[in-house]
């Protein structure tokens, strides 16, 4: 088992069913596995030509499409892991990653080349997707692709890095997660038990590429031959438009964060589509609110539902719950994370180390063979985020849980400054860091309060001198430094932030006052 | 044109900048690639905006480049109604 790699599941599939369509984008392009595993052997074989060697970081900074898949295959192909990056975030983040990381080679669009010049010196190879007539750096990817698609002489393994996955960390920085071939294959194994594709399946894929719910989508996918249909940036914004999607196309699979099935619930009038074809809806990275689950199984009345819980850390998810088809009327706590999944164990630890007992609440910890390899060039951060106990490594979630049988696990919150938003992790401190690079902002403190329909809203408590920027000045700076997604959503100005009695910022009075400019 | 303007003005300050002053908020001033509106903001724009004016937008019309700014978005508009009448 040693051999088997994320690379080696489309290898499998090309074989089995070569003119069977494995990707579909939003703009109805197509390639059969047998054209994906030729395009990504040319891919591997340009990468390993130009410098590119097993254990490598290759970057890949495009939007959803037929290239991003071929990339992601032909850098796993050549041995190196991938390093997804979000197109939509602030270059200057995205270089510092980059950099970080080391990458050898970086495959973008024409607007994302630029991260080229700005990180590794400029000088790592660029393939480059739909250069403009007349431009002349990187190679042409569509000239690559069409090149010999003999498999590369490159035998990865199992405990070699897949991908790296950066997420947002507290002192401004963010961290990359390592996760290697067997950490993603248990996971995607597991799916395979739990869920039971077929070759007749459709996936839908709407989580980008640098969110790790993909590794679903894409990868289970590809390991049963059935067809991925990308979800592109665009359509993603589009509600009415991914509705009608799903019906034109029969989609079997959806997956996606809470927010974007609310977003669909309120804005994609399902009465008007189709959607009998759906037989799996799973759902994970934050709390769905019951009523607009309701809303959705009343049209999405032939799915099953699974609630998946899981940080990057441990591949997409380690615990679920299976999700009643008709969310009672009554219901008003969201569902619980469940139970673990098989590949996985759970240890719940109270704060002296001891383990809780049923109805008891304590830190979730994790362990199995799809815990991630560690951070990224952060010995010290990696080592605080694991425990040894009795021998086994174990996995600090960070995540308080409480521990009921019948129910399984029931996300209560956490201790530290994280919070998750659409799905994707925040420290608050990355956005206060990014908050006092403004000239006119002389505190900053940013605290994160519940919202019935949002799941959550960032608030930033400033104070300013004299010259108070505004509203649309500051998100506007922030949107510079951080992802969207990470933006404030509303300001609240002080002359001063109230403080302890031991000077520290108050976060609890911070979080009343929020709390009360919302009502 | 300016009351087109007025009101998507009123819509994003009401919505997403609650007591923020109105100047702030120019016709030029970027709002999707500003992180002024998020992607549920925008959805919630769009929704407003159909039935407010009684248009259809499809993605084209949404698209970053044509609805980042007040400017761009009350031009969409027009050129939406100016389409259906003919």
């Amino acid at each position: 088992m040693a051999g088997r790699t994320l690379a080696g599941l489309l290898e499998a599939s090309a074989v089995r069913y070569p003119q069977r369509l494995s990707v579909v984008d939003s703009e109805n392009l197509t390639l059969t596995y047998a054209e994906l595993d030729k395009q990504a052997n040319a891919l591997a074989r340009f990468l390993l030509g130009h410098g590119v060697r097993r254990g490598d970081r290759v970057g890949v900074a495009l939007p959803k499409g037929l290239p991003a898949v071929v990339s992601i295959f032909g850098i796993m192909k050549a041995g190196a892991a991938y390093v997804p990056i979000d197109i939509s975030a602030p270059m200057d983040r995205s270089r510092r990653i980059l950099e970080e990381c080391r990458i050898s080679a970086l495959i973008a669009d024409t607007a994302s080349l630029a991260l080229r010049h700005m990180s590794c010196g400029g000088s790592v190879p660029a393939v480059v997707v739909n250069p403009p007539e007349g431009q002349t750096e990187g190679v042409s990817f569509h000239e690559i692709v069409a090149g010999d698609g003999e498999r590369a002489p490159v035998e990865p393994v199992g405990d070699d890095l897949a991908y790296i996955i950066y997420t947002s960390g507290s002192t401004g920085m963010p961290k990359g997660a390592m996760i290697t071939h067997a950490n993603a294959l248990s996971f995607i194994d597991w799916c395979t038990e739990t869920f039971a594709p077929t070759p007749d399946d459709r996936f839908s894929n709407h989580a980008p590429f640098h969110f790790d719910y993909s590794v679903l989508d894409l990868y289970v996918s590809i390991k049963h031959g059935a067809t991925v249909y990308l979800i592109s940036e665009d359509l993603a914004r589009r509600p009415r438009d991914m509705v009608r999607f799903i019906a034109r196309h029969r989609l079997t699979v959806w997956s996606s964060t809470p927010s974007a099935l609310t977003m669909i619930v309120q804005f994609g009038e399902l009465e008007a589509s189709d959607a009998s074809s759906l037989r799996l809806v799973t759902f994970g990275g934050e709390v769905f609110p019951p009523r607009h689950l309701r809303s959705l199984q009343r049209h999405w009345k032939s799915a099953e539902y699974f609630n998946l819980y899981g940080p990057t850390e441990i591949t997409t998810a380690c615990t679920f719950a299976r999700i009643p088809s008709n969310v009672p009327e009554n219901r008003e706590s969201p569902y619980p994370i469940g139970f673990a999944c098989a590949h996985c164990r759970t240890l719940v630890l109270d704060e002296s180390g001891r383990e809780v007992a049923e109805g008891g609440e304590g830190l979730l910890y994790i362990s199995g063979p799809s815990v991630f390899a560690g951070y990224w060039n952060r010995p010290a951060e990696t080592a605080a985020a694991f425990l040894d106990r009795s021998g086994t490594r174990w996995y600090n979630t960070g995540d308080v849980v409480r521990w009921d049988p019948a129910e399984g696990f029931t996300y209560v919150g956490r201790k530290d400054r994280m919070v998750k938003r659409r799905g994707y992790r925040i420290e608050l401190g990355e956005i206060e860091q990014a908050l006092h690079l403004h000239a006119g902002v002389r505190e900053a403190a940013v605290v994160a309060i519940p919202d019935a329909d949002a799941g959550l809203r960032i608030v930033a408590c400033v104070s300013c001198g004299n010259d108070r920027p505004s509203v649309v000045e500051l998100k506007s700076f922030c949107a510079t430094k951080v992802p969207a997604y990470m933006v404030p959503d509303r300001f609240v100005f002080r002359d001063k932030l109230p403080r302890t009695s031991s000077d520290k910022v108050d976060y609890q009075t911070l979080g009343q006052v929020a709390e009360a400019r919302e009502r | 044109m300016q009351d087109t303007k007025e009101t998507i003005r009123q819509f994003i300050l009401v919505s997403q900048l609650p007591g923020e002053s109105p100047d702030s908020l120019r016709d030029d001033t970027p709002l999707q690639t500003s992180g002024i509106l998020d992607s549920l903001a925008t959805v919630g724009l769009v929704s407003f905006i159909e039935k407010h004016f009684g248009v259809e937008l499809d993605v084209y019309d949404t698209s970053v480049e044509h609805f980042d700014s007040i400017d761009d978005i009350a031009a969409t508009i027009l050129r939406k109604r100016a389409a259906s009448r003919t």
